[in-house]
C-alpha cells in the first residue's frame, strides 16, 4: 500500500479533454459569451498613434489586420498548441498553406530538404515540382528507409519533412529514430500529423520539432471547413549552427529583430506570422476557424468512435473474399505493427488502404456501387469516404513516381467514419457484389 | 546583445532596438529557471522610447554564459557588475520573482546606483515549497510542470495569451527547460530559499519602489508583497485581478502600463 505522505504532488493543469474545450479562451474577456465569438472583422481599431506603433513594433500582443491574426483564430492557434503540447501555432486556410508557410519560414533559395515518398499527392508536388521553382530542392526517402534519410541530409538541408502515416499505403516512419537523425544534423523534424491528431499521436513527446495538420480533416471533423495549421514544439536550438540566417540574424523587416534571441521556443511562429502571414498572407476566415473549434470539442469522443470503426472494418476486410490485401497498422502482420504500438496507443486511425480482387476495373465498379461511403477526395469526415487514388488524388503522378509512392492500381483508400458499423458492411457487400462482375457493372 | 562580466559572456536582450549609451538604462531580472524572453511584452516598448534596456539572462542560463549564481547577495553584485560593464553609473530595476529579492538586494547594497525599484510578484523572503525544491534539485522535470501550474493563473491554465497564438503554460515551460532543470531552477529555488536579508533591506531602501502584484498569486500572495512593500519608504502598490504569479505574461498590458506611469514619471527617458 502506498504512503499517502509520500504520494507527492501533482500538477493540476488541464488535461486533453478539457483543454479541447476550454484551452485559448476566457469568457469573461468576452462579455461573457459561453461560447466562442466569431470577430468577423478585418481589422481593429488603434487606441492612439502610440498603440498603433507599438502594435506595429511588436512591443504587445494584440490584433491589427485578419491577416496576420483574429481574435477567433488565435482561440482555434492556442487550443490546438496546447492539445499538441507546443509553445505556439500558427492556423492557415488550409493544410497546403500550413506547410508551404512552414517550408518558406524554415529555407532560403539554394536550400534542401530529405522528404518521406509516402505523401498525399498535393504534397509531392509541392515538393517535386513546385518548391524547385522557389529554389528550394529535395530527395525522396522511403519512409521506412531510416537510414536513408540520414545518407540524403546534405550541407544544405534544413530539414526533414513527412506524414507519420503515410498517405495512402500507412506506412510508419521511426519518428523518433528520424528525430534524432535529423537533430545530429542540427536541423528540425517536420511531422504532418493529419492522420493521427493530437489525440493518437503528439509528434512533439517522440522528437518533431514542427507539427503540421490539415484541420479540414478530423480535427474539424465534419467535412464542412477547410483550415491548416503548423504548431512549434519550442525545443529546436535555432542558434546551434548557422543553418537559419532569418531566423537568428537581424531581421531588416522588423527594425533588425532576431527572432531567435527575441521569442526563442516561439520563434519559428512568430516569424511565420510576421513575414509568412503578411506576405504571403494564407490566412483562415474567423467562420472556418470557428467551425474547426466546434470539431475539437469533440475530437476524443468521435476518434474512439473512428478508431474502433475501423478495427471492426479491418477485421470485416481481411476474411473478405473480394479483398486482396489490406493495410492499418493494427493489423498484425502490418510491417509496423510494432512500431504503431509504441507510436499510438490510443488507436492506429480510421485510415485503411486495400487491394480489390479484380484491379482496376474492380475497384471502378466497387466505388460506383457503394451507396451509404462517399466518394470524394478527402479524408477524416465524420462520413465513411472512398477513393481511388491512382485515378484521383495520385493521378498527377507518373507511373514510377506512384510505384515509388507505393501506390498500386487495386487500391482503394478507405477513410472509415462513425455511422453504424453494420449498415458499412451492409453497403461493401453491395460493391464488392458488383466488383465481381465489373464489366457488367461498370457499362451500367 | 553580448558582453563580458567577470569574463563571462552574457546575453542581454535590448529589446530589439541598437543598445545606446546616451540613453537611462532599465535592467530586467528573470525569475527562478528562466530567461530574458520573459520580458518580451514589457522591454521593446521600453526600448522604442527613449530608454536602453538589457533583459538579462542570468549566468548559466538562456544565452548566458557560466554556472548559475548561488546565492541572492551574489546575483545582486553581479546586477552592479553588469551595470558597470555595459559603462554606466546608474539604472533602474525590474525583478520578477526571484528577480525582486535580487533588485532589493542590489538597491540595498548599491544605493546610490539603483535609480527605482519595480517588482512584480515580489515578497522579503521566498521560503520554497520542499517538494519542489528536492524535485528541482533533483533535476525532475515534475518541478517544471508544478512550478508552471502555481505559477499560472487562468490565463495560463485556459490561454487567452496576449499575442495570438501563443500557449503560456507550455512556452514557460520550455523557457525553464531550455537548460539543466537542477543547474538553472534548482540553484535559483535554493538561492531564494536561503535568502533572508529581504526585510531589512527594504527598510534601508530610499528609492522610488513600485510592487505589481496579483490576486491569483500563489507563489507570491499579495498580502506577502504588501508586506514587503510596507516596509519601504514611500512604495506603491498596483494590484492585477484574475492573474496569477506569471502577471507579466498574463496581463502584459496591465503591467506594463502601471509600470510604463511609474518609469516614466520616477525615471524620465531622454528626450529627442
Amino acid at each position: 500500500m502506498k504512503d499517502k505522505k509520500n504520494k507527492g504532488t501533482d500538477p493540476k493543469t488541464y488535461k486533453f479533454d478539457t483543454l479541447s474545450l476550454h484551452a485559448g479562451y476566457q469568457p469573461q474577456k468576452n462579455a461573457g459569451s459561453r461560447q466562442v465569438p466569431i470577430y468577423q472583422t478585418t481589422s481593429y481599431l488603434f487606441d492612439d498613434v502610440d498603440h498603433a506603433a507599438a502594435l506595429f513594433n511588436l512591443e504587445r500582443g494584440g490584433h491589427i489586420y485578419s491577416r496576420i491574426s483574429n481574435p477567433t483564430v488565435a482561440v482555434l492557434e492556442e487550443r490546438v498548441a496546447s492539445l499538441e503540447g507546443g509553445t505556439a501555432a500558427l492556423a492557415t486556410s488550409s493544410g497546403m498553406s500550413a506547410i508551404f508557410l512552414t517550408i518558406m519560414t524554415l529555407c532560403e533559395s539554394g536550400d534542401h530538404l530529405v522528404v518521406s515518398s509516402q505523401l498525399y499527392g498535393g504534397t509531392v508536388n509541392l515538393f517535386r515540382l513546385t518548391l524547385p521553382k522557389f529554389g528550394i530542392k529535395c530527395t525522396f526517402v522511403k519512409p521506412r528507409d531510416t537510414e536513408g534519410f540520414k545518407k540524403a541530409i546534405q550541407k544544405n538541408t534544413k530539414g526533414i519533412f513527412g506524414e507519420l502515416v503515410g498517405n495512402p499505403g500507412n506506412e510508419l516512419m521511426d519518428m523518433p529514430e528520424i528525430a534524432k537523425i535529423a537533430h545530429d544534423a542540427g536541423i528540425p523534424l517536420i511531422i504532418d500529423a493529419t492522420y493521427q491528431t493530437p489525440y493518437l499521436c503528439k509528434p512533439i513527446d517522440h522528437g518533431a520539432d514542427i507539427v503540421v495538420h490539415s484541420l479540414t480533416k478530423w480535427m474539424a471533423g465534419h467535412g464542412s471547413s477547410m483550415a491548416g495549421i503548423l504548431v512549434e514544439g519550442g525545443k529546436f536550438d535555432w542558434m546551434q549552427n548557422k543553418k537559419f540566417p532569418s531566423l537568428t540574424t537581424p531581421y531588416e523587416g522588423y527594425h533588425g529583430l532576431s527572432f531567435a534571441e527575441e521569442f526563442g521556443p516561439t520563434a519559428f511562429t512568430m516569424k511565420a506570422r510576421a513575414e509568412g502571414m503578411r506576405d504571403f498572407g494564407p490566412c483562415l476566415s474567423p467562420q472556418n476557424a470557428w467551425n474547426v473549434l466546434q470539431g475539437i470539442e469533440t475530437l476524443s469522443v468521435r476518434m474512439q468512435k473512428h478508431c474502433s470503426n475501423a478495427e471492426k472494418m479491418v477485421e470485416y476486410l481481411l476474411g473478405h473474399e473480394s479483398v486482396a490485401w489490406v493495410s492499418h497498422p493494427s493489423v498484425p502482420d502490418h510491417p509496423d505493427h510494432e512500431l504503431a504500438k509504441k507510436l499510438l496507443p490510443n488507436g492506429k486511425g480510421s485510415m485503411i488502404a486495400f487491394g480489390i480482387n479484380g484491379g482496376k476495373e474492380a475497384g471502378e465498379a466497387f466505388i460506383n456501387n457503394v451507396k451509404l461511403a462517399s466518394h470524394l477526395a478527402n479524408v477524416g469526415d465524420t462520413r465513411t469516404l472512398v477513393i481511388h487514388p491512382a485515378s484521383s488524388t495520385h493521378s498527377q503522378m507518373d507511373e514510377a513516381t506512384l510505384k515509388f509512392a507505393g501506390l498500386s492500381h487495386d487500391m482503394i483508400r478507405l477513410s472509415v467514419g462513425i455511422e453504424d458499423i453494420e449498415d458499412i458492411k451492409n453497403d461493401f457487400e453491395a460493391g464488392f457484389r458488383a466488383s465481381r462482375k465489373p464489366r457488367l457493372v461498370s457499362n451500367q | 546583445m553580448k558582453f563580458q562580466v567577470n569574463g563571462v559572456e552574457v546575453f542581454a536582450s535590448t529589446g530589439g532596438r541598437p543598445f545606446d549609451k546616451k540613453k537611462p538604462l532599465i535592467i530586467f531580472i528573470h525569475g527562478s529557471g528562466l530567461t530574458h524572453m520573459t520580458w518580451v511584452l514589457q522591454t521593446r516598448y521600453f526600448a522604442f522610447h527613449g530608454y536602453s534596456v538589457l533583459a538579462l539572462d542570468l549566468p548559466g542560463h538562456g544565452l548566458s554564459s557560466g554556472e548559475s549564481l548561488k546565492s541572492i547577495e551574489e546575483m545582486a553584485d553581479w546586477i552592479n557588475n553588469v551595470i558597470e560593464s555595459v559603462g554606466y553609473r546608474e539604472a533602474s530595476l525590474v525583478g520578477h520573482s526571484q528577480g525582486c529579492l535580487v533588485g532589493l538586494e542590489c538597491a540595498f547594497r548599491y544605493p546610490k546606483k539603483i535609480k527605482t525599484l519595480s517588482l512584480m510578484g515580489g515578497a522579503g523572503a521566498i521560503p520554497m515549497n520542499k517538494e519542489l525544491l528536492t524535485l528541482a534539485e533533483n533535476n525532475d522535470p515534475k518541478a517544471v510542470d508544478l512550478m508552471m501550474d502555481w505559477a499560472h493563473g487562468p490565463a495560463g491554465h485556459f490561454g487567452g495569451h496576449p499575442v495570438p497564438g501563443l500557449y503560456h503554460i507550455n512556452t514557460g515551460g520550455m523557457l525553464a527547460k531550455s537548460r539543466t532543470i537542477k543547474s538553472t531552477l534548482g540553484v535559483d529555488f535554493r538561492a531564494c530559499d536561503n535568502y533572508k536579508n529581504g526585510f531589512d533591506a527594504a527598510k534601508k531602501i530610499k528609492i522610488p519602489t513600485l510592487s505589481i502584484l496579483a490576486t491569483g498569486d500563489k507563489m507570491c500572495p499579495v498580502k506577502e508583497g504588501k508586506k514587503l512593500s510596507d516596509l519601504i519608504d514611500g512604495s506603491k502598490v498596483e494590484i492585477i485581478d484574475n492573474c496569477g504569479h506569471m502577471m507579466l505574461l498574463e496581463e502584459a498590458d496591465q503591467v506594463l502600463k502601471v509600470l510604463k506611469k511609474f518609469i516614466l514619471f520616477n525615471f524620465p527617458a531622454l528626450k529627442n
